[in-house]
């Protein structure tokens, strides 16, 4: 295994009872890359992912998430990951500070660092006056990118976004994709899930499931060219259906 | 160490923010306190009852005005057909029926003995035991009264009679309030752990953010001790404000040491904010953990001496009782108030309580999960 690669899944199984949801998948993410993680609605992308963040045991197979084995070692895996699920993140009956405060917190940021941050995010995401208002009195944008901020709080080495832009309006989508790659220039790797096919463009290379298996792997631009077609959303509908 | 006052920090934020939350823990007390210490007593007065007189002698008649004249008794009906009369008791009208048949003063004159037949109503078993003790004193005094003002001869001096005096320790006025008020305390403090702790967690279930949080590198031991730990906070808050309110409104005692309850029920909380964890995790919504609760709350309340007393229940339900931790926290509750029992009296139930903490808390610890299998 290179130490370039920060993800590495070989053969990654999971059942549930007689249910194959992932049927040994390998792959690999390198360092500091975009990785676009596509798949229908039940192709077992959420799967993976609560395997590969320490949430779910493998049935089989083995991965490895910043070095760390995810049967034994979920403890070190999850210091060193950011993680944003299709649920609320947020607690919404919290203020934006107090959330951050709390997850600031439970990462063991210190008291200066947890005040610095809420400062810049507050900043950079411009909701000054927001800051003391419950999270549930803000709309879903802003909701959203205050999640994504809140989970690479820490720094992580790897972040992992399941669909987090559902439900977002085209402007707010564009200033999200502006934070991740932001967020990849500083060398975070983004593990990003996503059914709009114009995010799956912004991605460096991208993988689509169907099945429990991955079908497809490559960067967007080789994937049409093989596939021939234009869009990255022809590729989709060929390979998902 | 840090990582837990976080949690504690947020866990009370979200609890003082919940609107229904103050009201619950300041005014469950009071009203509790108020409407059941009032409401539940073993007295009953107004008992409505129906005679069917068919003696209609002087002796009949003061029988039945010996009734009415303690208080306890309202005369609803006088028929002539047992039958008639007893059309009460399905109508709810009236719990006793006092036949008294011809020639009842007759009889006595005569032989030294009459008969009348008391029915009673006995839906409800102790209602119905206390309405006899009360039937028959009142007949047993009406019967002496009858033999003195034949015989000329002063009550006492009828016939050999062994006086029993009582005296009733430890509530010698025999004030239900006195009684009640410990339980209701139990309750409550039983109440804030179980419900508030399990669905907590389930809460952090349903809206997806427990998720977020296994995801941390939160360990498992200070999730559940930043969780449990306010609701034992609010527990034992809760205690000392409603024994508070115990000693200076209702004026129950407090012979014990108030500290020593404290201590019994620091270690009570922990058993059953354990089972409260407990059933978090094996239930997805706050109404499955809500209605678990639920099922082992009426069985631990009912059976667990705080209403009706251990001792009348049947053998098998007396031995369940020991595994019964309401029962053990009523029982050493009452001992230090109303007897001033001390730590080497309770300590057999502290212990017991102790290894049931252990118990519930490590089954609790075992079944909580942040990597699901």
């Amino acid at each position: 295994m290179e130490d370039n690669k920060i993800i590495y899944a070989e053969n990654l199984t999971k059942k549930f009872g007689n249910f194959t949801a992932v049927n040994s998948i390998s792959f690999s993410v390198n360092k500091g890359e975009i990785f676009g993680f596509l798949g229908a609605n039940g192709a077992g992308k959420t799967t993976a992912i609560r395997m590969l963040c320490g949430l779910s045991t493998p049935t089989s197979g083995k991965a490895t998430v910043a070095g760390f084995d995810v049967f034994k070692q979920t403890e070190n895996i999850k210091k060193n990951i950011g993680y944003m699920s299709q649920k609320f993140s947020l607690y919404e009956d919290l203020t934006v500070k107090e959330n951050i405060v709390f997850y600031g917190g439970i990462y063991g940021l210190s008291n200066k660092e947890i005040k610095e941050k809420t400062d810049y995010l507050v900043d950079i995401l411009k909701i000054g006056d927001a800051r003391n208002k419950l999270i549930k009195s803000l709309p879903l944008g802003w909701k959203q990118k205050l999640a994504f901020s809140v989970s690479i709080l820490h720094n992580p080495k790897i972040v992992f976004l399941d669909e987090p832009t559902g439900g977002v309006d085209p402007v707010t989508r564009r200033q999200f994709w502006n934070m991740i790659y932001d967020a990849a220039s500083k060398g975070v790797t983004v593990f990003v899930t996503t059914h709009y096919m114009d995010e799956a463009e912004y991605c460096n290379r991208v993988s689509i499931m169907a099945d429990g298996v991955i079908a497809a792997m490559d960067t967007p631009s080789k994937l049409k060219e093989s596939y021939n077609v234009k869009t990255m959303h022809d590729v989709f509908v060929k390979i998902a259906r | 160490m840090r990582t837990i006052l976080f949690i504690l920090r947020k866990e009370f934020l979200q609890i003082f923010r919940n609107k229904a939350m103050i009201p619950i823990i300041f005014f469950m007390p009071v009203f509790q306190l108020l409407i059941l210490s009032n409401a539940a007593t073993y007295e009953i007065k107004n008992i409505r009852f129906s005679v069917v007189d068919l003696d209609q002698s002087r002796f009949s008649r003061e029988l039945v005005s010996k009734f009415t004249s303690t208080g306890y008794f309202i005369l609803t009906e006088n028929s002539f057909s047992v039958s008639e009369a007893e059309e009460g008791f399905r109508k709810n009208t009236s719990k006793l029926v006092l036949n008294i048949p011809q020639d009842f003063e007759k009889n006595y004159r005569k032989n030294g003995k009459a008969e009348l037949q008391a029915v009673i109503n006995a839906e409800d078993g102790s209602a119905a035991g206390i309405i006899y003790n009360y039937t028959s004193n009142i007949i047993q005094q009406f019967a002496s009264g009858v033999v003195t003002e034949w015989t000329g001869l002063p009550e006492a001096e009828k016939s050999p009679v062994i006086n029993i005096s009582y005296s009733n320790w430890f509530n010698p006025e025999l004030d239900y309030k006195t009684y009640m008020v410990p339980g209701i305390l139990v309750a409550l403090v039983s109440m804030v752990g179980v419900f508030l702790s399990g669905m907590n967690i389930v809460k952090e279930k349903e809206i997806g953010t427990i998720e977020q949080l296994n995801v941390t590198p939160i360990k498992k031991g200070q999730f559940i001790i930043g969780k449990l730990m306010p609701f034992w906070i609010i527990g034992i808050f809760e205690l000392a404000f409603g024994m508070t309110l115990g000693f200076f409104i209702f004026s129950v005692p407090m012979l014990g040491s108030p500290f020593l309850i404290l201590i019994v029920a620091g270690i009570y909380l922990l058993v059953i904010l354990g089972m409260g964890l407990f059933i978090s995790t094996f239930t997805n919504t706050q109404q499955q953990a809500m209605f678990i609760a639920w099922f082992f709350f009426v069985i631990f309340m009912l059976m667990g001496g705080i209403f009706t007393p251990i001792e009348s229940m049947p053998d098998w339900a007396q031995t369940m009782t020991l595994f019964n931790p309401i029962a053990h926290f009523s029982r050493a509750m009452r001992m230090i108030m109303l007897k001033g029992s001390g730590l080497q009296d309770i300590l057999k139930t502290l212990y017991i309580l102790g290894a049931y903490a252990v118990v519930m808390l490590t089954f609790a610890v075992i079944r909580y999960r942040k990597v699901e299998g």
